[in-house]
């Protein structure tokens, strides 16, 4: 597969069309699952990574999946291919760089449905949709699910359910993850507030990119971690109730800034698209946070003409990987914040001659 | 220094020697409240086993994605056991927080249940089954509707289980 031939496009995920698409970005689910028969990550071979490989190569392309899933060997592709799935969101920084041995991912020309193989568990079934879809993508990936198990056997056990690498996946191998964009609750100083309340009801928070990374441009990711003891329903309604009271106080907190210093929010989001479309330099966390104000701006009516997909797609094609895929070599630190930014001008520019 | 748990600049800072290894926890007042660190209106003592099991794991359910940081059972364990599959000891499964294979749920089962309720406070799956491990339990369900003369109830898995077996 040619990796180059996904550059122009934008995933599914980021169309910012889906339900609720002012605040949401996107929802994620993704399945832990793992064959019975044989070790599981840290305890197998290279031999027996293989075995998996050929049993998920030949499980996915018989599954017979609404859109059809091609295999990526990652061993075979290179580091800066690997790093442009990462920021695809269809693979892991682990399945990138952090493991070895034979590994893999399918996934579908819409990159809405994904399975890596050998990651920490032998397979990590993803569903991304845009906006607030939490039903829409646990059928798909509940299908998916059913369509690889009739020909693979899984490790389930009676009592602890599906059983994973990491005792903090078993039983549904679920985690359902919800990205919100939150400018106004940041803005207003409620962020925290709302995060302290997560935390206790046993919710993770964290950036786009999981694991560590900031909070860049308002972006956060919900996700439930308890995976044994609760049906996936009930875990996808307990992070259905949470997201729309944050929806709720996101929205409140808009309403609120619009109310209390319109012109103040205009001049920052017109400020935004200006440093955008000027600057000759400029980092991925400036990028982020510009854009942040950027769809603020839209979303609030004070900007017009900008189509929120194009700022949504911005976020994800200004980052490393991305800029260095499109100037068709490596690009140093210097280099890419150069590169970064006569991207985005030109971008800005084509957007703005579309507009006139 | 910033909250091993959160955002915000740690004020409670706490030591101790578990395993001759000295381990150091740093936490905001927020988190260390959360946590029973600080006494709190309805119980001066400070919960030593609260604080033991951090120290022992200072990364608990603070797991991001799951895929994420080594869980490690913090009482230590009662005899050495092994997986008689993979070979995976209790030890090891403490270093790197993964099992080794399907088996260990079983093998170390007495380490795990512990670790599964403080994790999640569940310690039986409550969720999809895969459709084998389904019909079985419908086929189950049948005899004992046929042996209870419920033969309504039977018919109804019977219908269940040929349908699950067409789709195939
Ligand atoms: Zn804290
Ligand atoms: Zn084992």
């Amino acid at each position: 597969m040619n990796l180059d031939k996904l550059l122009p496009n934008l995933g599914e995920w980021l169309r910012g069309t889906g339900p609720e698409s002012d605040v949401v970005l996107s929802t994620r689910i993704r399945l832990a699952r793992n064959l019975a028969d044989l070790p599981f990550g840290t305890r197998a071979t290279a031999a027996h990574k293989g075995e998996v490989v050929a049993r998920a190569k030949e499980a996915v392309a018989k599954a017979g999946a609404a859109h059809k899933l091609e295999y990526l060997d990652i061993p075979n592709i290179a580091a800066l291919d690997r790093q442009f799935l990462v920021e695809r969101q269809l693979i892991s920084r682990e399945l990138a760089g952090g493991l070895d041995g034979p590994r893999g991912v399918a996934f579908d020309p819409t990159e809405t449905a994904s399975v890596m193989v050998n990651e920490e568990d032998h397979l990590r079934l993803q569903v991304l949709r845009s906006g607030f879809a939490l039903d829409d993508a646990w059928r798909d990936i509940d299908r998916l699910d059913d369509a690889l198990e009739q020909r693979l056997s899984y490790a389930f056990h009676a009592q602890f359910g599906y059983l994973t690498a990491c005792p903090t996946n078993v039983g549904t191998g679920m985690r359902a993850s919800v990205m919100l964009h939150l400018p106004a609750l940041g803005l207003t100083k409620q962020i925290d507030k709302v995060f302290r309340a997560l935390q206790k009801i046993n919710l993770a928070v964290r950036g786009l990119h999981g694991e560590g990374s900031r909070a860049f441009g308002d972006l956060y990711q919900i996700s439930n971690h308890v995976t044994l003891g609760k049906s996936e329903p009930k875990i996808l309604n307990e992070i259905r109730e949470v997201i729309v009271t944050i929806l709720d106080y996101e929205r409140k907190a808009r309403t609120a800034l619009l109310k209390e210093r319109r012109q103040a929010e205009h001049d920052r989001a017109a400020r935004a698209i200006g440093t955008l479309g000027s600057a000759t330099m400029i980092t991925t966390e400036e990028t982020m946070e510009l854009l942040s104000a950027v769809r603020l701006g839209i979303h609030l009516h004070l900007l017009d003409g900008i189509p929120v997909t194009a700022v949504n797609q911005l976020f994800i094609h200004t980052q490393s990987a991305h800029l260095q895929k499109l100037a068709g070599h490596a690009l140093d630190g210097e280099e890419r914040n150069a590169a970064r930014a006569k991207y985005l001008k030109t971008k800005l520019r084509e957007l703005n001659s579309h507009r006139q | 220094m910033k909250c091993q748990f959160c955002e915000n600049p740690a004020s409670v800072h706490v030591t101790e020697v578990v395993n001759f290894k000295k381990r150091a926890l740093h936490l905001c007042e927020g988190c260390a409240r959360a946590r029973n660190l600080i006494p709190g209106a309805n119980g001066p003592q400070l919960d030593l086993k609260a604080l033991l099991s951090l120290i022992a794991n200072p990364f608990p359910a603070a797991a991001d994605d799951g895929d994420d940081a080594p869980v490690a059972p913090a009482a230590p364990p009662p005899a050495p056991e092994a997986c008689p599959a993979c070979g995976l000891t209790l030890a090891e499964f403490r270093a790197e927080g993964r099992v080794g294979c399907a088996h260990d749920y079983d093998a170390l089962r007495a380490a795990l249940e512990p670790l599964l309720e403080r994790v999640h406070r569940h310690t039986a799956h409550a969720g999809k089954a895969p459709r084998a491990v389904r019909a079985r339990e419908w086929q189950k369900q049948m005899k004992a509707a046929v042996a209870a003369e419920d033969y309504e109830e039977a018919a109804r898995l019977r219908d269940l289980i040929r349908r699950a077996a067409s789709e195939q």
